[in-house]
């Protein structure tokens, strides 16, 4: 057991130093109110939304459903990591593209996910696209922009690897 | 609260020991919400899905050993998803992405929900489940293990270890009934495994009882039915053999479903699953 480790938890790779009273809370609950981080949002605290989707050990996990305490000696990747010059991630412009993006409160979650399920399928189907954001709820798009937003990326990914294909 | 993060199954067993009362914790999509609702507090909590031994699955020719922290991520899909095609089937109904990344086959037998996906399934299989404690190790059944909602037979200072089933021998069906294709809790579910060497089956059915049950009834009236050479049954049974399937039910209504409703699709759903495996054919055909 590694008790001294429990002081320290590793988000965006930078090491937040946390209380031990801090340890029975949702990580979604650490990262929010102790650390600061607002990007995962909170809406249902029972794994339902998807809007507090988070990498941990780059795995696509719920922050509602992790305790911090057993977030400790992870890699914990938040919504903040994702273009943190203040630039736009490919996926963030292309949900401004889309217009993927209404209320905006399901769209870091969504990001998060997208970001996941495109590195291990950059040339999804749409029934494809639909199972990997079958856990984020969106309220207000009926989700075909957010839809639209992921084929564009796809898209601009297959025309890049044609392109260098075509070079090589 | 104290989280302890276990790193081998003996480090589990001698914590246990040490104190009965401390709450395992694995994949948490069950438990954290309860702790997120304020209707548990434990403690002491020991975080067991770092535990190598736990995380790993093995086979030899006729079983495949899955260790308790196993994900529904990694049932899905692989070799696993080979091996136990129902299991996976099973597995790719759970939640969403990020509920199977987390959740696991141990979670899912221990927090012994009715509504549990993998547990009509390891049922039909015959599944058997080791638990683990600083006594050693046991080997029962799963109808063994899970004695009511939410309830089990678990001894005090022991942990699920691991869960043993069966090899492929021949297709396998898992159906699930539930309002979206998605993110849903089973209204109704039901495996069926095949075992062509013996010319039998194993049905299980899921959300419809308050424990796992196997229509043990149905099994054994359908195997004067199936053609194993041709993989046909004839269609003039498959009403009764529906209605067997239903009489081994005695579901509740709830907020998800109402019993009359549970009672008629998990007939409908064995039909299917055998449907789907064996051509029906009429005395004409």
């Amino acid at each position: 057991m590694t008790k001294d480790l429990k002081t320290h938890l590793k988000v965006n790779g930078s090491e937040y130093k946390i209380e031990n009273s801090w340890l029975r809370e949702s990580l979604l609950f650490t990262l929010r109110e102790r650390l600061g981080l607002y990007g995962s949002k909170n809406a249902c605290e029972q794994g339902e939304c998807g809007s507090c989707s988070v990498m941990s050990d780059e795995t696509l996990v719920c922050a509602c459903l992790v305790l911090t305490g057993n977030a400790v000696g992870r890699e914990i990747q938040t919504i903040e990591s994702l273009a943190p010059d203040g630039s736009m991630s490919v996926i963030q412009q292309a949900f401004v593209d889309a217009g993927a993006i209404q209320c905006g409160f399901c769209t870091p979650g969504l990001l998060i996910t997208i970001q996941d399920f495109l590195e291990s399928n950059s040339d999804p189907s749409e029934l494809e696209i639909r199972e990997a954001i079958s856990g984020n709820l969106c309220r207000c798009t009926g989700y075909g922009r957010i839809i639209e937003a992921v084929r564009l990326v796809s898209r601009a990914t297959q025309e890049t690897e044609g392109t260098s294909d075509d070079n090589s | 609260m104290e989280v302890l993060i276990a790193s081998s199954t003996k480090e589990i067993c001698e914590l246990l020991a040490q104190d009965h009362s401390r709450q395992l914790l694995a994949g948490g999509t069950d438990f954290m919400v309860e702790v997120n609702y304020g209707h548990r507090d434990p403690s002491s909590v020991i975080a067991i899905d770092r535990v190598p031994e736990l995380q790993n699955w093995r086979h030899d020719e006729d079983s495949v050993i899955i260790g308790s922290c196993v994900t529904y991520r990694e049932i899905e899909r692989g070799p696993l998803a080979t091996l136990v095609p129902a299991l996976a089937q099973a597995a790719r109904t759970v939640g969403s992405p990020q509920i199977r990344n987390a959740g696991t086959i141990g979670g899912n037998i221990g927090t012994a929900s009715p509504a549990g996906d993998m547990l009509p399934v390891l049922s039909a299989l015959g599944a058997t489940i080791t638990l683990r404690s600083s006594d050693g190790r046991r080997d029962i059944t799963l109808e063994e293990l899970i004695t009511g909602v939410k309830q089990t037979s678990l001894h005090k200072g022991e942990f699920i270890e691991s869960v043993r089933v069966p090899v492929l021998e021949g297709p396998q069906e898992f159906l699930k009934v539930g309002s979206r294709s998605a993110m849903v809790i089973s209204v109704a579910s039901l495996a069926l495994i095949t075992y062509p060497k013996t010319h039998t089956v194993g049905i299980g059915i899921g959300a419809v009882n308050p424990v796992p049950t196997r229509a043990r009834q149905a099994e054994e009236f359908i195997v004067d039915y199936l053609d194993w050479e041709r993989m046909q049954v004839n269609s003039s049974i498959l009403e009764n053999f529906g209605s067997l399937i239903a009489a081994a039910s005695s579901p509740i209504d709830d907020h998800r479903s109402l019993a009359a409703y549970r009672h008629h699709s998990v007939g409908v759903l064995g039909q299917r699953a055998l449907t789907r495996i064996f051509t029906p054919r009429g005395p004409n055909d």
